[in-house]
């Protein structure tokens, strides 16, 4: 009994190939979908792991040079003598075969664990790796280029490094590099001894960097891991929909198989059971097979996630795509609990189908209604459910449940509300002509939603996906621009070796250029935190440029006088100072906060006063950094002048229109991929339009046929098809932006307040919106035209059986 | 004469083409009402698709009011549906989506042609009063074929075409129905071709006719 009505159920597919097509295919586009962003998500995090953990550079605070050029290791050798327990590490570039490498030169007795060490550690003798014939460590590629290269030692193949590059012995590395003596960091271990001298006594050349503040670009890039995890989440709500609405719809187009069966004896549970068993292997067929359509995905888009990981991190990623067990587990969960789903909502429908009910006697209008009412009770209390997450929890968890509660919750109220659009009464022009057609067309129109409502509900989020994350994607971009063009508004920056060198810079510079803008700053405690407090001389380049998001009247001229401080957004919202408050920057030295400004992508708070006010309270500032405010076309001719007055490292000199490039080249790349990402959503959600439209089309004749008879021609019902089509979609975009612009809201002012201490100022994009929407109308159209195209080709005798035929 | 059938032959394409009509011929006045008999299979229904321009025929020609039905295209064939002809089915007449008020304006609303004060008696007539605002699919099938006759006269079509209207009804509710039908249609004064495989409903009509071997005798 059971294999026949297997037998029974698998007939179903082979009579309406089409259908099954449909399914698999919309279960593994869903599929593909997740895991590619979920593969380039995790691409992106293991990168940046392994960037950060491999050349050690992760928790460690390190010593460098002010100038930013190498240090002698005589400075090394007084700091390990006076008991500071420091590594040096010597880094650079050297020519091998057609391109460069980096190379790592580490002590291996004392640098802390590498996971390239490790690894070699059960190959080699420890002893192996140091000495002047030592080895080296590379990955495959770069190994092989070693080893034709028969000058250079031997070298151990690792896995857990980066692409060109080399890490060896600091003795090796210096003389691969011809640095002798040479030194580009030192690393401060942990456990440093009780009362060293500080280091301004035995090293005042070298600074000491934090290891959080290190690296502000990639503080703020963060936003972008941020960013494709939103996205991931998003599409993992896309693709449940689409995988819901498929399956539901297998199980609806089957209903009277299910049923005959039923007549025939088959037990209610029997057929559960294989129904189940049926979902089960499709989902898994098609979840497989869109694994690797995501992966292929991924793979296309990888070398822009490369050259873009490569620009955030300033690490080369590697180009390949490595299967990760995550999201292979991932994209399966997801595929199988959608189905699964899907299909225990259908089956329980199942058992309670009434078995002699006849085909399309359901009181479509009735059973609308109330499913309206469960879908909005049910999208109003996900959408509370997400508001009252952000009341009791905190972090980011709490924005990452506001965010859930109100995609979804918006995606079950879009079926009533759109209904509830379509019943509005049409106004009525006096005088216009009768339309019957367009009261029938809106009629039809709400009687598909039902049908349609899932492949909807697809693309509402997919579009409010697209409009969030692009507006938070672009609001950066525009923020940062305009943020760096304000503060890095000097021409060319300069770093002086020590203070003394710093005057006579300055001197030197005074007359040649617009402007010499000293940089000086201390670090200090205040509101129990560190903040960098910085001193500025009164000029107007500051007043015009500097964005304040908040201030008092008069602000910088009192500043000028000395009577208040500026501070970080950071540090406001740390402290719950803000423009009035009283802040303490040391004893006897306490100012009114006159303006908050802000300072993206900076952990550390800052502060800023009047140099006078700076150097009264403050000891020992150092004077030797400036901002040359000059020309732009004469800012290459001033680099050279100053190199050959000075003799000043490449790094003391930083070209503020490089520095800008360099940064702007990364968000012109995170947007290239969330670019791909969005249009690949919108085709899936598009597809899913499709697919459903496919699938209600065997019962879409005998809607029409009537119509026809009644003397409408076949053209213009596939023009009115395709038109319901447009309509529900526009309708669906309609809705699709505000919510959007809500998502964008919570990205930016919420998440991004929670991790990174700083809100992004929203900027609206209207022309992204239009081309969004015309691409979603596009989609739309197309995904009715391919079904609706037959209608000119079907022979009437095929539409006159409708009313001849029991159906 | 409102309608001529002159000579029309149609067959289906297959492996052999299988002939239907043969050059069948008939002729109907305005008003008059026609009974058309014929065993299953004899070609009734296709040729009443070709009077109603919903399909096209091989050779012949089919005159409805002086307009050659050869010479029209698919938009006028549509507008002839639209505006001069009037169709009753067996069954699934009905817009599913929209009420029975609805579906009974939507044809004479399409026409262009729309007489409040007609429709609300044929609503009246025809016992639906009570139904305006249901959905077809809250009907019994003798009440939807009741709308489907008041759509179908609500529009004053010239020529009423109707094929087994009353084959899906029992008895007693076939014959409610058809008496109905004939009174109305006696008051609007239009023409009807009907067909139906019963020669009780058959003898009710003031003329007869019967299809065999693809001709009318
Ligand atoms: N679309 C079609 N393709 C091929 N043959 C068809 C088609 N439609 C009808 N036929 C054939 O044409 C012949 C006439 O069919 P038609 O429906 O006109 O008969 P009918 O007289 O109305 O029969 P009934 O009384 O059973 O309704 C039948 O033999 C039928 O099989
Ligand atoms: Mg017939």
């Amino acid at each position: 009994m059971t294999g026949a009505a297997a037998l029974a159920l698998a007939s179903h597919w082979r009579r309406h190939p089409l259908q099954l097509f449909t399914l698999l295919a919309g279960l593994a586009l869903a599929t593909a979908l997740w895991s590619a962003v979920q593969a380039v998500n995790a691409e992106a995090r293991a990168a940046y792991a392994r960037a950060a953990e491999q050349l050690g550079a992760a928790g460690y605070d390190r010593l460098e040079s002010r100038s930013g050029a190498f240090m002698d290791v005589a400075a090394y050798v007084a700091l390990r003598r006076a008991g500071w327990q420091v590594t040096p590490v010597l880094e650079g570039r050297m020519r091998l075969g057609p391109d460069r490498v980096t190379v790592v030169g580490i002590d291996p007795l004392t640098h802390p664990s590498l996971p390239a060490l490790d690894e070699a550690a059960g190959r080699v003798q420890p002893g192996e790796l140091l000495g002047p014939r030592g080895l080296l460590l590379a990955d495959a590629g770069t190994a092989a280029r070693i080893r034709a290269r028969p000058d250079l030692p031997p070298v151990v193949e690792v896995e857990q490094i980066p692409p060109d590059t080399i890490i060896t012995d600091i003795g090796l590395a210096e003389r691969l590099l011809g640095l002798p003596g040479r030194v580009s960091r030192l690393l401060i271990l942990p456990d440093q001894p009780q009362g060293i001298p500080p280091l301004t006594e035995i090293a005042p050349a070298l600074e000491r960097i934090d290891a959080a503040a290190r690296s502000d670009m990639a503080r703020l890039t963060d936003s972008f891991q941020l960013n494709l995890t939103a996205f991931g989440l998003l599409s993992f709500a896309v693709g449940l929909f689409i995988v819901h609405g498929t399956t539901g719809l297998a199980f609806e187009q089957r209903r009277p198989v299910f049923r005959t069966l039923r007549a025939l004896g088959l037990p209610a549970r029997r057929l559960t059971v294989l129904a189940l068993a049926e979902m089960v292997l499709f989902a898994t067929l098609a979840g497989g097979a869109g694994l690797v359509l995501g992966y292929l995905v991924a793979a296309a888009l990888l070398p822009g996630v490369a050259a873009t990981l490569g620009g955030i991190y300033g690490v080369p990623a590697p180009g390949s795509l490595t299967l990760r067990p995550e999201w292979i587990a991932g994209g399966m969960g997801m595929s199988l609990a959608g189905a699964l789903l899907a299909g225990a909502q259908a089956l329980w429908r199942l058992r309670r189908l009434p078995i002699l009910a006849a085909p399309g006697q359901h009181a479509w209008g009735l059973a609308a209604a109330r499913t309206d009412l469960a879908l909005g009770a049910g999208g109003l209390a996900l959408i509370a459910a997400g508001g009252l997450a952000m009341v009791l929890l905190d972090g980011l968890i709490a924005g990452f449940a506001l965010l859930a509660g109100l995609m979804l919750g918006a995606a079950l109220l879009l079926p009533p509300i759109l209904g509830l659009i379509l019943r509005l009464p049409l106004p009525r022009r006096a005088g216009a002509p009768d339309d019957p057609l367009a009261e029938w067309f809106r009629a039809d129109m709400r009687a598909q939603l039902p049908g349609l409502s899932l492949a909807l509900m697809a693309l509402l989020l997919a579009l409010a996906a697209n409009i969030g994350v692009g507006t938070m994607v672009a609001s950066f971009r525009l923020t940062f621009t305009s943020w760096l063009d304000q503060r890095l508004v000097s021409e060319l920056y300069v770093t002086a070796r020590d203070d003394a060198q710093g005057a006579q810079i300055a001197r030197w510079l005074r007359p040649r250029v617009d402007a010499v803008l000293p940089i000086r700053a201390v670090e200090l405690r205040a509101a129990g935190q560190p903040v960098f407090v910085h001193g500025i001389i009164d000029h107007p380049v500051y007043r015009d440029n500097w964005p304040l998001l908040d201030a008092a009247p008069g602000a910088w001229e009192r500043l000028a006088r000395g009577e208040g401080v500026l501070i970080s957004e950071q540090l406001a919202r740390r402290s719950g100072k803000w423009t009035g408050a009283r802040l303490a920057l040391g004893p006897g030295w306490e100012r009114i906060v006159l303006g908050v400004y802000a300072d993206y992508g900076n952990p550390t708070g800052q502060a800023m006063v009047s140099m006078e006010d700076l150097l009264e309270h403050a000891r020992n500032v150092p004077n030797r950094r400036f901002g040359i405010r000059v020309a732009p076309e004469r800012v290459p001719e001033l680099i050279g002048a100053l190199r050959a007055a000075f003799d000043l490292p490449a790094g003391a000199l930083i070209d503020q229109a490089a520095l800008k490039a360099r940064s702007l080249e990364i968000f012109e790349r995170t947007f290239v991929i969330t670019g791909a990402l969005n249009i690949l959503t919108l085709g899936v959600a598009g597809f899913a339009i499709l697919t459903s439209l496919l699938t209600l089309w065997s019962m879409r004749l005998p809607q029409l046929a009537p119509l026809w008879a009644l003397g409408i021609t076949r053209r213009r019902l596939m023009r009115l098809e395709i038109l319901r089509s447009v309509a529900l979609a526009g309708l669906t975009a309609m809705l699709a932006l505000p919510l959007g612009l809500v998502l964008a809201r919570v990205l930016l002012s919420v998440i991004n307040v929670e991790a990174f201490g700083w809100r992004l100022p929203m900027h609206l994009f209207p022309l992204d919106w239009l081309r969004l929407l015309l691409l979603a109308l596009a989609a739309a159209a197309v995904a009715a035209a391919i079904p609706a195209r037959r209608l000119t080709g079907v022979p009437p005798s095929d539409l006159l059986k409708v009313f001849a035929n029991e159906r | 004469m409102l309608l001529t059938i002159d000579n029309v032959t149609k067959s289906w394409p297959g492996e052999t083409a299988v002939p239907v009509l043969r050059g069948a011929s008939l002729a109907l006045a305005a008003g008059e009402t026609l009974a058309l008999t014929g065993e299953s299979g004899s070609g009734k229904s296709t040729l009443l698709h070709l009077v109603a321009a919903l399909d096209v025929f091989d050779s012949g020609e089919i005159t409805i009011d002086g307009t050659a039905l050869s010479g029209l295209d698919e938009a006028g064939r549509a507008a002839l549906r639209r505006e001069r002809v009037a169709l009753v089915f067996q069954q699934f007449n009905l817009i599913p989506t929209l009420t029975v008020g609805q579906n009974l304006a939507f044809h004479a609303r399409l026409a262009g042609r729309v007489d409040r004060d007609w429709i609300d008696r044929l609503t009246g007539r025809l016992g639906l009063g009570a139904l305006i605002r249901r959905y077809p699919e809250q009907l019994s099938g003798g009440q939807q074929q009741r709308v489907a006759i008041g759509r179908a006269l609500a529009m004053r079509p010239a020529l009423l075409l109707a094929d087994e209207p009353t084959g899906n009804l029992d008895e007693d509710s076939s014959d409610a129905v058809l008496d109905l039908m004939l009174e109305l249609v006696a008051e609007t004064g239009a023409a009807l071709l009907l067909v139906t495989h019963s020669p009780r409903i058959a003898a009710r009509l003031e003329r007869r006719a019967h299809l065999a071997g693809g001709k009318i005798g």
